[in-house]
């Protein structure tokens, strides 16, 4: 599983067995949960698996197979500026690639990764439902439109002393 | 006076939501609260010139409106009843300039029917709802209809599923209706998957009641209590209005038990999908409503037979659910009446790409392609050549020129070697390269694939690295052969839709732009100027006049000259990005 080991504080925990309890800890709403978890930790690492596994009586390998299955979930933490490039159809006709190509290499990682700093993750996402404004690229809650390969740094210079 | 301001993604992306807060602002302080209201409501469609707001009554239609433009709108348009001139349509082809909204190309072919309400009224308030007509077709078939006899009325219409199958809905309700079990449900499938398409998100953002009500509708029709919306987790802002919708409802007494006072009870719970194109698929949605992993089973049974936790359930996409109440509203024979034989009523297609009006539209089916693109498009971007339209997504295919006066219906679609699929239309000029798409829908499916079956899981794969081998230059007419039959396997013996029809994208390219892959194979050339291995950018020595601009706006700084004097690049550093091609004003940077 996840390289990352993470023990979890002893109220997180509490938190998790209380999400779990909410949906009578079924199974059948697995997926609810795990919903419910990567909010309020941002992602999913083994240990919170585990936890919910147990609580919902099914065994890990299960919890993993969805987690793993479904691209919304993650096991590695996002950047505190998670970037996620458009890559729909519209986008990628307007030049999406380019646009993705210049944010790793200005950021040195590849998709689905976080820098060591922790700052920024990149990510390909599939149309945000704004196509009139691809290529589209979301960073956190903002959206930049038109973003063309040479207006990359630029953006990114919006986070300097962030 | 209604001053309409667009709260769709794409307009909320551009700052829609401070233009509301402003104009409000704007309209409280100068004492106007009671003759003007300012609403935000679903997408007006024409998203590639938002932020748009529209004045009602006199349909005044301004485009790219800025947060900062509200106090003029207020003070010149609303007090001095003065149009703000340079905030209106200007025609891209004759350049004129239109201030109402009915006059503009772009809505004049479109019959909205789907996307009645979108742009018009305020989602979040089921009172305006209402008074569109909402909730009395609800009404009309609790009180005054049998399940039969309303279930009779959509297949009279000749409703066809919209979300890519092409199903007839009133059959479909039928079949449920008629199995006997202790419950049943209804499925409203909001996954959309196809990546560029928007359309159900529009619906549910713009009129959430009319999805609700048609799901009460099917309800009572197949005799079930329940129902689920499986929406994408990524759809936040449609969420958000959904919940509010369903609240709403429950409040007024049309959802919850003895919906109306007829003893008829029936209540909606939302389900969240989480990043999985497959599970569009309606087996792989119920899997994934249960909490397994979204993988497709095998039909039958059908959904109808046996589907959620079990039991028959009826499962219609979005769009679909938001034709069923003007069906009872308007008669079966009213909407049978806008179509073509086999195709009634209307499609909504995201149209986008290549494209002067990037947006939502709604077309009765049998217009064609060439209305579509160029009049309602307003034609391609930048004076550029038409090439290609992709249809159905990455189930479907790319058509050409020779297709454009082809009407656009199910069966048409089908005969072209694409498909209607859910709406998505990506328009493609001269400088797409089609090997590129065809590789880019089989990146798509390669990542989404269940991995269930070998022909989908390792088959696109294949797919995928012959396409990749031929876009780097070193493909040979046997990759050729072998793409073409490979293709021709995984259709035929995958297990569900999403394999059956993923090769779609190649063979329709193959078909219609073999020249282009065999200038790849044979020239090692890419005509369109995309494919990075093939490709060079140069500096022409005698158009250059030395502006710099390229090389102020490489990025990798590998672009070297004096100002005046002719530039060079260093073809060991490019990393071919394109942006030299696209600053220099003079021609001077080739593609070879
Ligand atoms: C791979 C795949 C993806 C699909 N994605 C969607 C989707 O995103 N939305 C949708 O409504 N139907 C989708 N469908 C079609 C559904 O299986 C189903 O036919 C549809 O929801 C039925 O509703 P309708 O009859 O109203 O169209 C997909 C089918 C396949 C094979
Ligand atoms: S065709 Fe593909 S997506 Fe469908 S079941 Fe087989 S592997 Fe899964
Ligand atoms: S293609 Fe990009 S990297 Fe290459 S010279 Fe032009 S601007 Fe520079
Ligand atoms: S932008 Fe064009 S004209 Fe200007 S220096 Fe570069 S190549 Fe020459
Ligand atoms: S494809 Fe990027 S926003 Fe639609």
């Amino acid at each position: 599983m996840s390289a990352i080991k993470i023990r979890l504080k002893e109220n997180d925990l509490q938190q998790l067995k209380d999400v779990c309890k909410s949906f009578n800890n079924e199974e059948g709403e697995l997926i609810n949960v795990l919903h419910k978890a990567q909010g309020i930790f941002g992602y999913l690492p083994a240990e919170v698996q585990e936890v919910v596994a147990r609580q919902l009586k099914i065994s890990v390998a299960k919890v993993y197979g969805v987690v793993t299955f479904y691209s919304f979930f993650t096991m590695v933490p996002r950047g505190r500026y998670p970037i996620s490039v458009c890559t729909g159809t519209a986008c990628y006709v307007r030049g999406a690639e380019k646009v993705l190509d210049e944010f790793k290499r200005l950021i040195k990682v590849p998709v689905g990764e976080t820098t060591p700093d922790g700052k920024f993750s990149i990510a390909g996402l599939r149309c945000v439902g704004a196509c009139g404004l691809a290529p589209v690229v979301l960073i956190g809650d903002k959206t930049y439109g038109r973003v063309a390969p040479d207006g990359v740094r630029k953006i990114l210079k919006e986070y300097d002393d962030k | 006076m209604h001053i309409l301001v667009c709260g769709g993604t794409g307009c909320h992306a551009s700052s829609s939501n401070l233009l509301l807060e402003n104009l409000r602002e704007q309209v409280a302080g100068k004492d106007l609260a009671g003759e003007v209201q300012v609403i935000a409501t679903g997408c007006f469609g024409f998203c590639e010139k938002g932020p748009i707001i529209k004045i009602i009554p006199d349909n005044t239609f301004y485009t790219q409106v800025q947060p900062a433009d509200a106090t003029e709108i207020i003070e010149e348009h609303v007090i001095k009843g003065r149009q703000v001139g340079r905030l209106l349509y200007k025609d891209p082809v004759n350049k004129e300039v239109i201030s109402d909204s009915r006059k503009m190309g772009f809505y004049k072919k479109q019959i909205r029917v789907a996307l009645r309400n979108c742009g018009f009224i305020d989602p979040e308030n089921i009172d305006e709802y209402i008074a569109a007509d909402g909730y009395s077709a609800l009404g009309k078939v609790l009180t005054s209809m049998t399940p039969e006899q309303a279930t009779k009325e959509i297949i009279d219409s000749g409703l066809r599923g919209r979300g890519g199958g092409g199903f007839s809905t009133g059959i479909k309700w039928d079949i449920a209706r008629k199995v006997q079990a202790d419950q049943k449900y209804v499925v409203c499938n909001a996954d959309e998957g196809d990546p560029g398409a928007f359309m159900d998100r529009s619906i549910l953002e713009g009129d959430p009641h009319s999805v609700i009500e048609a799901m009460i509708i099917n309800g009572y029709c197949i005799g079930a209590d329940w129902g689920l919306v499986y929406i994408r987790a990524e759809y936040p802002l449609a969420i958000e209005r959904l919940k509010t919708a369903l609240g709403q409802a429950r409040e007024y007494g049309l959802l919850g038990e003895d919906i109306l006072g007829t003893g008829f009870n029936f209540d909606i719970e939302i389900r969240y999908g989480a990043g999985a194109f497959v599970c569009g698929e309606e087996t792989a949605l119920i899997q994934s409503m249960e909490g397994h992993r979204g993988e497709p089973t095998f039909k039958p049974p059908f959904p109808a037979q046996s589907g959620y936790l079990g039991k028959p359930t009826n499962v219609n996409n979005v769009e679909t659910f938001a034709n069923i109440p003007v069906i009872f509203n308007k008669g079966a024979e009213w909407f049978a009446s806008i179509g073509t034989e086999k195709s009634k009523g209307t499609k909504v297609f995201a149209l986008a790409g290549k494209i002067n009006n990037v947006g939502l539209i709604e077309v009765p089916m049998g217009t064609t392609l060439r209305e579509v693109i160029f009049e309602i498009g307003g034609g391609i971007k930048d004076g550029k050549k038409f090439k290609a339209v992709q249809t159905g997504g990455p189930s479907g295919g790319c058509l050409t020129e020779k297709h454009l006066d082809t009407p656009i219906d199910f069966d048409n679609l089908l005969a072209s070697g694409s498909m209607m699929g859910s709406g998505g239309m990506i328009v493609m000029d001269e400088d797409d390269c089609m090997v590129s798409v065809a590789r880019f829908y089989l990146d798509f499916t390669v990542e989404e694939s269940c991995g269930k079956c070998t022909p989908c899981r390792v088959g696109n794969k294949r797919l995928y690295e012959l396409l990749d081998v031929i876009s780097k230059g070193n493909g040979t007419h046997k990759d050729l052969d072998k793409l073409r039959n490979l293709g021709e396997v995984i259709k035929d013996t995958s297990l569900c839709g999403l394999g059956q029809t993923s090769p779609n994208p190649v063979l329709s390219t193959m078909d219609n732009f073999w020249d282009e892959y065999l200038a790849h194979v044979e020239d090692h050339r890419c005509p369109a100027g995309q494919c990075k291995d093939l490709i060079r950018y140069e500096v022409v020595a005698e158009n250059c006049v030395g502006c710099t601009a390229c090389a102020r706006n490489c990025p990798v700084n590998c672009i070297s000259g004096e100002r005046k004097e002719v530039h060079f690049i260093d073809q060991s550093i490019c990393i071919k990005c394109g942006v030299c091609f696209m600053k220099c004003k003079f021609n001077a940077i080739s593609v070879s």
